[in-house]
């Protein structure tokens, strides 16, 4: 017994509603011939089948901005995908490659409309359909046109990127030439680094090593490379005062550079005799190992004087909090945000994100380099302006609903989003 | 020569790295490069592990001090790199991964070693707390707000904060300590952080153009 439909709930009402349309979208496209049924069940054998509808409108291009080996589909998912009680259990892309037999490539889940094949190469050609996947088998739809994927030489999607990339590097270059002509730069102090020659000479006075810490990267990481620049100029400064330098490593590569760059400032400093490669030792590449390691080296020798520069990660606390317990006047520095507040919590001069970067040019004084800092500044100038202009922007497009800063806002996303 | 044959590699490959993200038919570049980088550092292992070996092997033979320690080390590194070498009580056959579950190398790693990181791992419960009690005395006038940014951030994530401002009116919800706690994270934490961001980015473009034209040697030891 079937109750009136002005007697069931509204979600009930709602589903019978759209089973209707469905209903009467299946018949329309079964008179076009684009689908046998929507969600058809026949009994055949005591077997139920449930069939479906193809997906429609499938369509083949070729990937945008790539080196020809890309070919992106989309279509309509069956129109039995869209119900509410989708009997749809995915969909089945099929690829022919040259005019060959079509094979599986890839399943997908109901509802998914697009799929990049990354597998594809220049000289071939390609012929794809969708089969929509029941419990019962799959449906096809027809075959898209035959398609090669296409090389392009330039990615046009990031030229703004590369127009930023351009001004910024063309201010650092403009501003090195200018500094190399005898122009005085105007570079602010960094404490952190002011304090460099006085930690080495209490380490001297104290008669106590100091501990360098490159970090816990590889040197395929700038803030390691970062390190071992600043390493440099330590170790220069350590030889000048006949002091002693520790530094445990975490990767082997990083031990055989640090090994290159200290001996060089030795040689540099006139004292190659002073020497030793037991300066620098490799420890484990496992990071509480590591940090194990420093921290009994850190109670054991208690050095004067640590230099956590580099990439650290959790880690950090750990060992700049060990450093200040043993009573050392600790310098850090990094350029990953959530260990800063760590280290400026535990050490006593901490080198904020860029000033890392720009350590090695501060010591080293030289005009090449103290113009490299300034062309800096102009990508700061850019950075504040746009973050402000983009700020009035969005404020006069939401509150005023002014067209042409709703294009700006646009605009500005469009230029700093480009991948 | 010894600093030109680095600096002219260094100028190539930044070089070539840098057009890859232009031109797609080089963009594999990078992966490239990352494949070689790994292959140089797999070599570099052996002077790693050659040079653990090396300094605690000195220091059992001139008994140094806590010489006891370098048995351990010396005991730990020889038996992973067997157990890892030999696959000892791995269930598959010698193509198997290193690590599969019932292999001696596996046992070892989560008997010993796990609990051992998760032990120095631990340390940093204590740490946070000493390093907060020095960071958060009110010395200054920025100490101080650190100290109530600080103090509000940790009331607004427990129960307690809730409670404590439950009853402020939804028109002036922002005072309710947790809302307070999210404004303090996502505004001028926020702020402050990507700030950071910006000027690391600038950094890293700066310093990379400076290895690239070799304006930057001092990583080889300065100039001579």
């Amino acid at each position: 017994m079937s109750l009136p439909l002005a007697a069931t709930s509204p979600r009930l009402s709602v589903h019978l509603f759209l089973s209707i349309i469905v209903i009467a979208l299946a018949t329309c496209s079964s008179a076009f011939g684009q689908s046998d049924s929507l969600l058809d069940t026949t009994v055949v054998d005591d077997t139920v089948s449930i069939t479906a509808a193809p997906v429609t409108t499938l369509l083949v291009e070729d990937g945008r901005y790539d080196n020809g080996d890309s070919l992106r589909l989309f279509w309509v998912p069956s129109i039995d995908d869209q119900l509410i009680d989708s009997k749809v259990t995915g969909y089945r892309v099929y690829r022919a490659v040259n005019g060959g037999d079509a094979e599986p490539i890839v399943d997908l889940l109901p509802g998914v409309g697009n799929y990049t094949d990354k597998n594809v190469e220049l000289d071939s050609s390609y012929v794809y359909y969708v089969a929509t996947l029941t419990e019962s088998g799959e449906y096809p739809s027809i075959h898209t046109e035959s398609k090669s994927p296409q090389r392009e030489w330039i990615n046009f999607r990031r030229g703004y990127l590369f127009i930023i990339m351009i001004i910024i590097s063309a201010a650092i270059i403009f501003y090195v030439e200018t500094a190399k002509r005898g122009k005085k730069l105007f570079v602010r102090k960094i404490a952190g680094l002011e304090a460099i020659d006085e930690a080495v000479g209490r380490a001297t006075e104290m008669g106590r090593p100091v501990l360098f810490i490159p970090g816990i990267h590889d040197m395929d990481d700038v803030q390691t490379l970062a390190a071992l620049t600043i390493l440099g100029r330590v170790s220069r400064t350590i030889a000048d005062y006949d002091s002693k330098i520790f530094m445990p490593v975490a990767r082997s590569l990083v031990m055989t550079a640090a090994r290159e760059t200290i001996k060089a400032s030795y040689q540099a400093a006139g004292r190659p005799d002073a020497y030793s490669d037991d300066m620098v030792n490799y420890v484990t590449d496992e990071q509480f190992g590591y940090v194990a390691a420093v921290d009994g080296l850190m109670v054991r020798e208690k050095p004067a004087t640590v230099f956590l520069l580099g990439a650290f990660f959790a880690e950090s606390l750990i060992l700049a909090e060990t450093g200040n317990s043993v009573g050392a006047i600790q310098i850090a520095g990094t350029a990953r945000p959530a260990q800063l507040p760590f280290f400026i919590a535990a050490c006593d001069f901490t080198l904020i994100g860029e000033e890392l970067f720009a350590a090695s040019a501060y010591l080293s004084g030289e005009p090449r380099m103290l113009g490299s800092l300034k062309g800096q500044d102009v990508g700061k100038a850019i950075a504040m302006i746009t973050i402000l202009l983009g700020v009035v922007a969005v404020t006069m497009s939401e509150a005023w609903d002014v067209g042409i800063m709703t294009d700006l806002h646009a605009w500005l996303v469009k230029v700093f989003s480009s991948s | 020569m010894r600093q030109q044959i680095p600096l002219l590699i260094t100028f190539i490959v930044g070089t070539l790295l840098i057009v890859s993200v232009f031109i797609p038919p080089f963009g594999d570049l990078e992966t490239t490069f990352n494949i070689w980088f790994d292959i140089i550092a797999v070599f570099a292992f052996f002077l790693g592990g050659g040079n653990l070996l090396r300094v605690h092997i000195n220091k059992l033979r001139k008994r140094k001090r806590d010489w006891g320690f370098s048995i351990v080390t010396i005991v730990g590194f020889l038996v992973m790199l067997i157990a890892g070498l030999f696959k000892i009580g791995n269930p598959g056959d010698i193509a198997s991964a290193v690590d599969a579950p019932g292999s001696l190398f596996y046992d070892i790693f989560n008997s010993v070693q796990y609990p051992l990181s998760a032990t120095m791992y631990s340390l940093l419960a204590f740490f946070v707390a000493s390093a907060s009690y020095r960071a958060f005395r009110a010395k200054n006038r920025e100490a101080t707000l650190l100290l109530i940014a600080a103090f509000i951030i940790l009331l607004g994530r427990t129960p307690f904060g809730v409670m404590l401002t439950y009853w402020v009116p939804d028109s002036t919800s922002l005072l309710q300590i947790p809302n307070l706690a999210i404004w303090i994270m996502n505004s001028p934490n926020l702020a402050g952080q990507r700030a950071i961001m910006i000027g690391i980015g600038l950094g890293v473009i700066s310093m990379s153009l400076r290895l690239i034209l070799g304006i930057e040697r001092s990583y080889l030891g300065g100039d001579k």
